[in-house]
């Protein structure tokens, strides 16, 4: 219904070609165009086999990290005689991103069949995967596509008559944010509060049940089956050294089209605000752009040059993440949108690092009061002194996420913070 | 669901945020109470992570989970009410108290809040005559404000229930609302099934 949007700018569909076909839901449907096919290939493989090839592809962790598939599953301990599991991360709550949502909605079987090629590859028993709670309808899909796995020996004892078995289960979240770390969703899946947990013991040690875990996202595993099936040069085809392949890209804010777009990466991201979503509605130029959902640094109209790899992003100062462009016209405020963004993190922290629980609420009660025009002189350096605490001091990376938008919208817009203080003020400050 | 449910989805069955119904008995008493229990202990390694699912179970059933129903769940799972609680209490989606027939969900994170979120809000609120969290008097609608639902390029979106909304503008609030009042589910109300949903 979304994808993919006509445009003149060339995408480049391999994961999201089936999308928009409801047969492609169907395991009947989903077959007829190639489907499990891989799955059957990486059978006649050892796991180290399927792992290298994954390696050699050099798909990068779609989830926001950007870390190396093929040598996450690597770091998964050798016959070690324990269980080993499979978490695929389906929690997809990153503001701007939405990618996920039309894989699995769209193309189950892919991810089924992507669960089940990691998990060999892994020596995993069982694919649990963790779907964020709001997404009914795609859990309802993906229920049908499960069902229809195992009533077809696809999933369970004996995978494709092999003597190879793996279980798939889906763990429908209940909403919560941090859900989405890794650390944070195996203890969900554990039945805890969603609260991660300082590493080591990182996930391939003791992640799920205290068992080796390797915990990837939807995106990243439902590239793995065209990998497996044409080999890691066909996908090095397409984007960098670096940052090889395609990529779901999800656009929203002030744009003509909004919605995913799958591109060979390092397009320039002006290409894809300007060519592929037609630019802001207004007609007005860019103000801001944040280029990799919420937690990524804000880009300036100017700055909309670079490439949209992950090297290309960093270098711009900002991150790919998610992939997911938050598009802001001229007539932005900016002083507002932070302040959204801040809100949601003081929302979703889960309150186990007093740097993150006090300090993402401490932002957004700065944030209001510029915004009301009741800003103190220091309001500006105290913001940044709470980037300065925020960053690099707790657990997880939530606090680490607010500072990156906010630090960048300090730096880049500070005339938008400042023309809300009283002049006097800002003269005194 | 017409077909038996397969234990691997059985914690995943979509919560029915405003059913009515309550059990007959104790939870894990009733017949569906006791398989999806078993079902859903077939799954994973330990009882625990049988939690989630079993509150989800909960919530389908009623509408919302009260602390009478944590302290079952508690001892169907050999854990304490107290952490039971603690972790109910940590998800936003568990109702802790019941909520309107209609549950209305509005997005107004940074996507939405670009496109009027803040607009449609209000034009809930004012629509359904309540404010943020309160049930109408009928017990028709309960409107709050939501994080991000994850579908940010169809900004507003709305859930109401379980289904989603998508573009939703603050124009067009008043027949939203108009064709939830009329229909006996939010599945009713208009909201953009993809084709050929399951």
């Amino acid at each position: 219904m979304s994808f993919p949007h006509g445009s003149d700018l060339e995408t480049t569909t391999r994961l999201s070609r089936h999308q928009g076909s409801a047969e492609a839901r169907t395991l009947e449907g989903w077959r007829a165009r190639g489907g499990y096919e891989a799955l059957r290939r990486s059978l006649d493989m050892s796991p180290a086999e399927v792992t290298e090839v994954v390696k050699a592809s050099g798909l990068r962790g779609r989830g926001g990290a950007g870390f190396p598939t093929g040598l996450k599953w690597s770091f998964m301990p050798k016959d070690d005689g324990k269980p080993h599991y499979l978490c695929c991360n389906a929690d997809e709550s990153e503001p701007g991103a939405f990618k996920d949502r039309e894989v699995i909605r769209w193309t189950p079987h892919l991810l089924i069949e992507g669960c089940l090629i990691a998990a060999r590859a892994i020596g995993a028993e069982h694919a649990y995967i963790y779907v964020r709670g709001e997404f009914f309808e795609e859990t309802r899909v993906l229920n049908a596509a499960v069902v229809e796995a195992y009533e077809n020996g696809l999933a369970g004892e004996g995978i494709l008559g092999s003597s190879w078995s793996c279980d798939v289960t889906i763990h429908a979240g209940a909403g919560a944010y941090i859900a989405g770390e890794e650390t944070g969703l195996m203890n969900s899946l554990m039945g805890n509060r969603a609260e991660p947990w300082a590493k080591p013991p990182f996930p391939a040690q003791a992640g799920a049940f205290g068992m080796p875990t390797t915990v990837n996202n939807v995106e990243t595993l439902a590239a793995v089956p065209m990998i497996l099936e044409h080999g890691a040069e066909w996908y090095r085809q397409w984007g960098s050294e670096r940052s090889p392949g395609t990529k779901l890209w999800s656009c929203s804010g002030h744009l003509v089209r909004p919605g995913n777009y799958e591109f060979a990466l390092g397009l320039p991201l002006s290409d894809i605000i300007f060519e592929a979503c037609g630019g802001t509605p207004s007609g007005r130029p860019v103000k801001a752009v944040i280029p990799g959902g919420s937690s990524t640094a804000f880009l300036g109209g100017d700055e909309l040059d670079c490439a949209t790899t992950y090297e290309g992003l960093a270098e711009a100062g900002s991150a790919l993440g998610t992939a997911s462009p938050i598009v802001m016209d001229e007539d932005t405020d900016i002083v507002a949108a932070m302040r959204r963004i801040a809100q949601f993190y003081a929302h979703e922290s889960c309150g186990q690092c007093v740097q993150c629980r006090e300090g993402t609420s401490w932002v957004v009660r700065i944030l209001q009061r510029i915004e009301a025009g009741d800003g103190r002189p220091s309001d500006i350096d105290t913001l940044y002194e709470l980037c300065e605490q925020m960053t690099g001091r707790t657990i997880c990376v939530l606090a680490d996420s607010v500072v990156f938008p906010l630090r960048s919208s300090l730096d880049k817009f500070r005339a938008d913070y400042e023309a809300l203080m009283k002049p006097s003020l800002v003269a005194a400050g | 669901m017409s077909r038996r449910i397969h234990p691997a989805v059985v914690g995943a069955q979509p919560f029915q945020l405003t059913a009515r119904e309550t059990f007959d008995g104790p939870i894990f008493e009733t017949e569906e109470g006791r398989r999806r229990l078993e079902a859903a202990l077939s799954r994973y390694p330990t009882k625990q992570a049988a939690l989630l699912p079993m509150l989800g179970f909960v919530q389908s059933v009623k509408g919302w989970i009260e602390p009478e129903d944590m302290v079952e769940v508690a001892e169907a799972l050999d854990l304490t009410p107290a952490y039971v609680h603690s972790v109910a209490t940590f998800y936003t989606m568990y109702n802790k108290h019941p909520v309107g027939r209609h549950f209305v969900q509005v997005c107004t994170n940074i996507s939405c809040h670009l496109n009027r979120a803040e607009e449609v809000l209000r034009s809930f609120l004012a629509e359904t005559g309540t404010r943020e969290g309160e049930t109408s008097e009928d017990g028709e609608f309960t409107v709050i404000e939501a994080e991000c639902l994850g579908a940010c390029g169809f900004a507003t979106v709305v859930q109401v229930n379980d289904r989603y909304l998508e573009n939703v503008t603050p124009d067009g609030v008043p027949e939203i609302v108009a064709k939830l009042r009329g229909a006996r589910d939010g599945a009713a109300a208009g909201g953009p099934a993809a084709e050929g949903d399951a």
